[in-house]
């Protein structure tokens, strides 16, 4: 029964852990999302008469009713299939989603027009117009439904430009996306202008080639994979490829893997449906014939003409500036040589002067890979929707998370030894420039440079579509090479304390040459002599008007956010070719030096990960903790006077047990109100039978056992766990305790030293004698056989003449002569002064040895006295005066 | 026996009592009333608990298998067939010299051989007391419980410490001898920093592995305390070490992670990083400490309160 009771919680405890898990395995995971796939027919066109097939997604929202709408644009060189685990992630909260092939994409028609005014804009307007029509869209007003629009890079785009000419749209979410597409396919850093930029030569190819089909190399994968989840993932203008590849391409962007299913290379198949392709089809791909026709020209010469200028700004946000006035969320990669983080700038800038909300986030990945931070950019854009479409936690853009946000690294997780990232964020967007700046001094010669002829070997920054690949996660493992003879170097001192640049540092050359000359800037961070790391593999080309006697030019390097460790040093390259680039091809040896002797970097200390070194808990905890031990030690603390509580009175005696109660666990009396008391000179037999309660008396006397009520004096001091007095009792209860594998003489040995007491107090050559080992003391104890233990037990207890020995059933195992020669040693030892207490079943040796006899029965004291005066009653009841009988009729078992 | 005692027995007479009439008298020696000579701080001497423990088999063997580990992964090294060439991992990195060879022993060790080590030394100390029976004549003779606990507590820990430093420190002599002084290749990133360098930050490494120790430490002490069986006191410690381990792994759990006393057992190879991270060992130390501190405490308490029946 008593058992039963003890398991019962136990099986309550599994059954409920049972319960729990079951539940949890079979829990409705979250309303179905569906997606219901429709043909919407638009018109655009710069004279609206061109009608283009759009291939649409729509997700309702998952919980029904209605939701704000979401239009979720694909990247470059993908379709509406890329972004849909975003889309069923967004209909999930509750919003409504549409995703479309762009025209030019996926099963869509129509020619690619690079987020033209003219036709995407119009489609998307049109999309709009057609979401507004279904029952779970939320409406502003009639044919205005509440808008919101993110998607990465060509996605991206398509939203600022959205935003900019359709005032439907409430909010806007880019991510890795341009402000300027000239710019960005020629750069300047010298702040020249496009005209005047370096054509991006490898990236413009990859992105020219994307709308025609997919590269079939596999691994170079550009405008997308590394982009992540959201956007311009799996490439493939095969919607009719088959259904496993496809989804296995989603999942690898949904990674962030980098290049991604580039593998399968064929051109847009709703067109070219049997038949070999066209010489149209095979020199321009989707592409409008216009556009087509402007890149040939500035990809033969690697120069920006006015008019592809011209048409890639009208794709740009830049020819709209003024009129995006909606929140905005910018994303922009740090590891992106693409669409560097100045386009976000700009963007952010440009929106920002409107007076709407704007918040940038530098994440850690980007077009030439690094880590998607696929989660992370999910929640933003979730959080940012949720504030200004579904107007949750206060007013537009009020509160509510930094305006500024920047992924760094984290160090290890040390349970998983993967790398982390972390979020440091602050109120205000500083820009490029940086809230504070530093002067940090250069210092190097002028020094000559050489263009190869044909303008390679060229030095190696990011490599557009390898970025994901050497990239790692996180590290700034890329490749980054500059060839002997074509570079100029400039380095800072070592620090004597960390940089952490945020933002474009700036520096002042001055570059000796004829004619235009095409220099590319880097700031390396050299870790040490010869080791050095490009942060972010980013690199300035600038281009400037050089002279004989020497051009200053003012150049922005990349804008980033790392920080140059201390002992490390800045390290400016400028070099004459970087492979990524368009570069001159005629040999030419230039000069480069100094204009002023320092670089400017950008500063932003306010920006503050939200967990900076060790969290509070880690110094509260242990303080806590300590706290707690010395609570926990002090409230387990009994009362200290017991140690001195001293009875003078009863200082001459040697026990004296008072109303001494044990109960065992299950509350039955063990002792129960026990008192006797013993003199000097005594030899106390100690009688019960098994269970009688003597065992337990013995270990409340030895201080093992605390008693529930009632008290042993020794001497008159009061026995508690440890107490002093203890030192004056030598005891032997229940068997020996030895350490087998030492010696019975070093066992005493050490026994004795335990105890602390001189060694000349002991008399240990007088226990030796009476254990009687002979030459086995010297042998490990667990050789021993049972007497044996029982004599060095006994020494033991004898160990400095404790003046009261307790032995507990000393004779056991001994024989008839070592029983008797016991009996002497006992009585002499009480015989000087000492006590003996002694117990025992065999009753015809308490009655030769005891002067005193105590009789427990059922742990109750049922006769004490001496062993005469009990004989005698016993006689006086006409019994014979036989101990054995006195005590058979004590306990009240006699026949 | 006979014959021995009889011929002591005339001693037992003479010597005793009479020797020192104060204490026969049962006048009490001091104010507590103990025997002349006692003191409650004399008690059990560390030097006692020592020699008491480190005659045993067991420590010897442990001892054995930390020292000659080392040794049988050189062999291994050496007999088997040559390594992947130009891997980053620990592992690949082992042969390049004697400390990279250490900080792979340390870490093929830490997880287990070490956690048995130093639970089989704080786990074993007071539960075989218990098993042989001597706990009860030791808290008699009297030996103040806290002060047995202290006592034990301190043997226990310098045995585990010993244990925790003996090995990669072996291993550095024999990986020395074997692979040569040569620079450390930090693993991962592939930097090499100076021997020399990397020494102070090695003893940086064993401190931390003796911190992040003490959790078992106290972990085995505690159930050394609660039971009278040895092995499951130690198996306990171990078991629990090892659920952590498997619950560390559950990326879900998410920070709470971070409070299991496993968790940042492997921080110290930060120290061997071009760039020292302190951060991961400072939280480690500080949750080994804070478990430490209230196992710890939880044992004493248990102990001054338990009922010794063994």
């Amino acid at each position: 029964m008593k058992l039963r009771g003890g398991r019962r919680p136990a099986i309550v405890l599994v059954v409920l852990m049972l319960l729990a898990t079951v539940g949890w395995v079979l829990w409705p995971s979250g309303p179905e999302v569906r997606g219901e796939d429709h043909t919407i027919t638009v018109v655009d066109g710069p004279s609206d008469d061109q009608r283009v097939t759009i291939d649409a997604t729509f997700f309702p929202p998952a919980g029904g009713g209605r939701g704000p709408l979401v239009l979720l644009g694909h990247g470059f060189g993908g379709s509406k299939r890329s972004v849909r685990e975003q889309a069923m992630l967004l209909a999930r909260e509750g919003y409504a989603v549409l995703t479309w092939s762009a025209r030019g994409f996926g099963r869509s028609t129509g020619q690619i027009a690079l987020n033209s005014p003219d036709y995407e804009v119009k489609d998307v307007k049109q999309l709009i117009d057609w979401a507004a029509r279904r029952p779970e869209v939320v409406l502003d007003a009639p044919g205005d439904p509440r808008v919101g629009m993110t998607g990465a890079s060509y996605g991206g785009a398509i939203a600022l430009m959205t935003a900019a000419y359709d005032e439907r749209v409430d909010a806007i979410a880019p991510m890795i996306t341009w402000y300027d597409l000239a710019d960005a396919l020629f750069p300047n850093a010298a702040g020249g202008g496009p005209e005047n930029g370096v054509f991006k030569r490898m990236w413009a190819g990859l992105f020219f080639n994307r709308g025609g089909g997919t590269p079939s190399i596999s691994g170079v994968g550009g405008l997308g994979g590394a982009a992540g989840g959201t956007g311009d993932g799996p490439g493939t203008g095969t919607d009719d490829g088959n259904e496993a590849g496809r989804d296995a391409a989603d999942d690898r962007a949904r990674d962030g893997a980098g290049p991604d299913g580039s593998g399968r290379a064929t051109p847009s198949a709703p067109r070219g449906q049997g038949g070999p392709p066209t010489e149209q089809e095979v020199r321009c791909g989707r592409f409008l014939p216009e556009i087509c026709e402007i890149y040939r020209q500035v990809a033969e010469t690697g120069k920006a003409t006015p008019e592809a200028v011209e048409l890639l700004r009208r794709s740009s946000p830049i020819s709209v500036e003024g009129r995006i006035r909606v929140p905005t969320l910018i994303i922009q990669g740090q590891r992106d040589s693409l669409f560097p983080l100045s386009h976000a700038d700009a963007n952010a800038r440009a929106i920002a002067a409107t007076g709407a909300p704007v918040r940038v986030a530098w994440y850690a990945g980007g077009h030439d890979g690094g880590d998607a931070e696929t989660e992370w950019v999910d929640e933003q854009i979730l959080a940012w929707f949720d504030r200004h479409l579904k107007r949750t936690g206060g007013d537009d853009g009020a509160g509510a998370g930094p305006s500024f946000t920047v992924t760094r690294d984290g160090g290890r997780d040390p349970g998983t030894r993967r790398r982390v990232l972390v979020h440091a964020g602050s109120g205000r967007y500083p820009g490029l420039a940086g809230t504070q700046t530093r002067r940090v001094p250069l210092a190097g010669p002028d020094q000559p440079v050489a263009v190869p002829p044909g303008g390679s070997p060229a030095a190696i920054s990011a490599v557009p579509g390898l970025g994901g690949l050497a990239g790692g996660n996180g590290g700034d493992l890329g490749l980054s090479v500059d060839m002997p003879g074509q570079f100029a170097a400039f380095a800072s001192a070592p620090l004597s304390r960390p940089l952490t640049v945020t933002g474009a540092p700036t520096v002042r050359l001055r570059v000796y040459g004829e004619g235009e000359v095409t220099l590319f800037a880097k700031l390396y961070d050299e870790t040490a002599p010869g080791q050095v790391t490009l942060p972010e593999g980013q690199v300035a080309p600038f281009t400037v008007r050089a002279s004989e006697s020497g051009t200053d030019v003012a150049v922005t390097l990349p804008a980033i956010d790392h920080t140059f460790e201390v002992g490390h040093r800045l390290r400016l390259v400028v070099s004459t070719t970087d492979m990524a680039y368009a570069n001159p091809t005629k040999a030419a040896v230039h000069r480069v030096g100094l204009a002023e002797a320092a670089v400017t970097v950008p500063l932003a200390p306010e920006l503050a990960a939200p967990a900076t070194g060790p969290d509070a808990w880690t110094w509260a905890l242990p303080l806590a903790a300590v706290a707690a031990a010395a609570a926990i030690l002090l409230a387990g603390r009994r009362r200290r006077r017991d140690d001195r509580d001293a009875d003078p009175e009863l200082r001459d005696v040697p026990l004296v047990i008072t109303g001494l109660t044990k109960r065992y666990r299950d509350g039955e009396f063990a002792v129960r109100d026990l008192s006797f008391r013993v003199e000097r000179n005594q030899v106390l037999g100690l009688l019960g039978p098994n269970g009688a309660g003597k065992t337990t008396t013995l270990r409340m006397l030895m201080g093992l056992i605390h008693p529930d009520a009632g008290e042993i004096r020794i001497f008159g001091h009061r026995v508690t766990p440890g107490a002093p007095v203890l030192s004056r009792l030598g005891s032997f209860v229940e068997g020996p305790g030895f350490l087998p594998h030492l010696s019975g003489r070093a066992n005493l040995e050490l026994y004795w030293r335990a105890t602390g007491r001189p060694l000349a107090d002991a008399h240990l050559d007088e226990a030796l004698e009476i254990a009687g080992l002979g030459a086995a003391l010297d042998r490990p104890v667990r050789t021993y056989s049972q007497g044996m233990r029982q004599r060095l037990a006994i020494a033991q207890a004898m160990l400095g003449l404790p003046d009261l020995l307790v032995l507990d059933e000393p004779t056991n195992g001994l024989d008839p002569p070592q029983i008797a020669e016991m009996r002497r040693v006992l009585t002499r030892y009480a015989a000087g002064g000492r006590t003996v207490i002694v117990s025992s079943h065999l009753l015809a040796e308490v009655e030769q040895t005891c002067t005193h006899v105590v009789v427990m029965h059922r742990g109750r004291l049922v006769a004490a006295g001496p062993v005469g005066e009990l004989l005698g009653s016993a006689a006086e009841n006409g019994t014979r005066g036989r101990l054995e009988d006195v005590f058979l009729d004590l306990i009240g078992e006699k026949a | 026996m006979s014959g021995a005692a009889r011929a002591t027995s005339p001693d037992m007479t003479s010597t005793g009592p009479t020797d020192d009439p104060k204490r026969a008298t049962g006048a009490p020696g001091g104010g507590d009333g103990a025997a002349s000579g006692y003191a409650p701080r004399h008690t059990l001497p560390l030097r006692v608990e020592i020699v008491r423990q480190l005659r045993r088999r067991r420590t010897a063997v442990m001892f054995g298998l930390l020292l000659a580990l080392p040794w049988i992964l050189v062999v291994a090294f050496e007999l088997g067939p040559a390594g992947r060439q130009g891997g980053l991992r620990l592992s690949d990195l082992a042969t390049q010299s004697g400390l990279n060879f250490a900080a792979f022993c340390l870490s093929v060790s830490a997880n287990f051989l070490l956690v048995v080590a130093v639970a089989l030394f704080c786990g074993d100390t007071v539960a075989s007391e218990a098993s042989w029976s001597s706990l009860r004549y030791l808290l008699a003779a009297p030996v103040p419980r806290d002060r047995l606990l202290r006592q034990k507590l301190i043997v226990a820990l310098g045995f585990s410490a010993a244990a925790v430093v003996c090995l990669p420190v072996m291993a550095l002599l024999a990986g020395t001898l074997a692979f040569g002084w040569n620079d450390v290749i930090v693993p991962g990133t592939g930097e090499t920093i100076p021997a020399l360098d990397v020494l102070p930050r090695f003893g940086i490494v064993i401190g931390y592995a003796l911190v992040s120790q003490l959790v078992v430490a106290a972990l085995a002490f505690l159930l050394s305390v609660s039971t009278d069986s040895p092995l499951g006191a130690v198996g306990g410690a171990v078991g629990l070490v090892i659920v952590s381990t498997i619950l560390q792994a559950v990326d879900t759990l998410g920070s709470v992670r971070e409070f299991l006393p496993t968790y940042w057992n492997t921080a110290w190879l930060d120290a061997l990083a071009l760039d020292m991270d302190f951060t991961g060992m400072i939280k480690g130390t500080s949750v080994s400490v804070t478990y430490a501190a209230i196992l710890i405490a939880f044992a004493f308490r248990r102990f001054r309160r338990k009922d010794v029946v063994s």
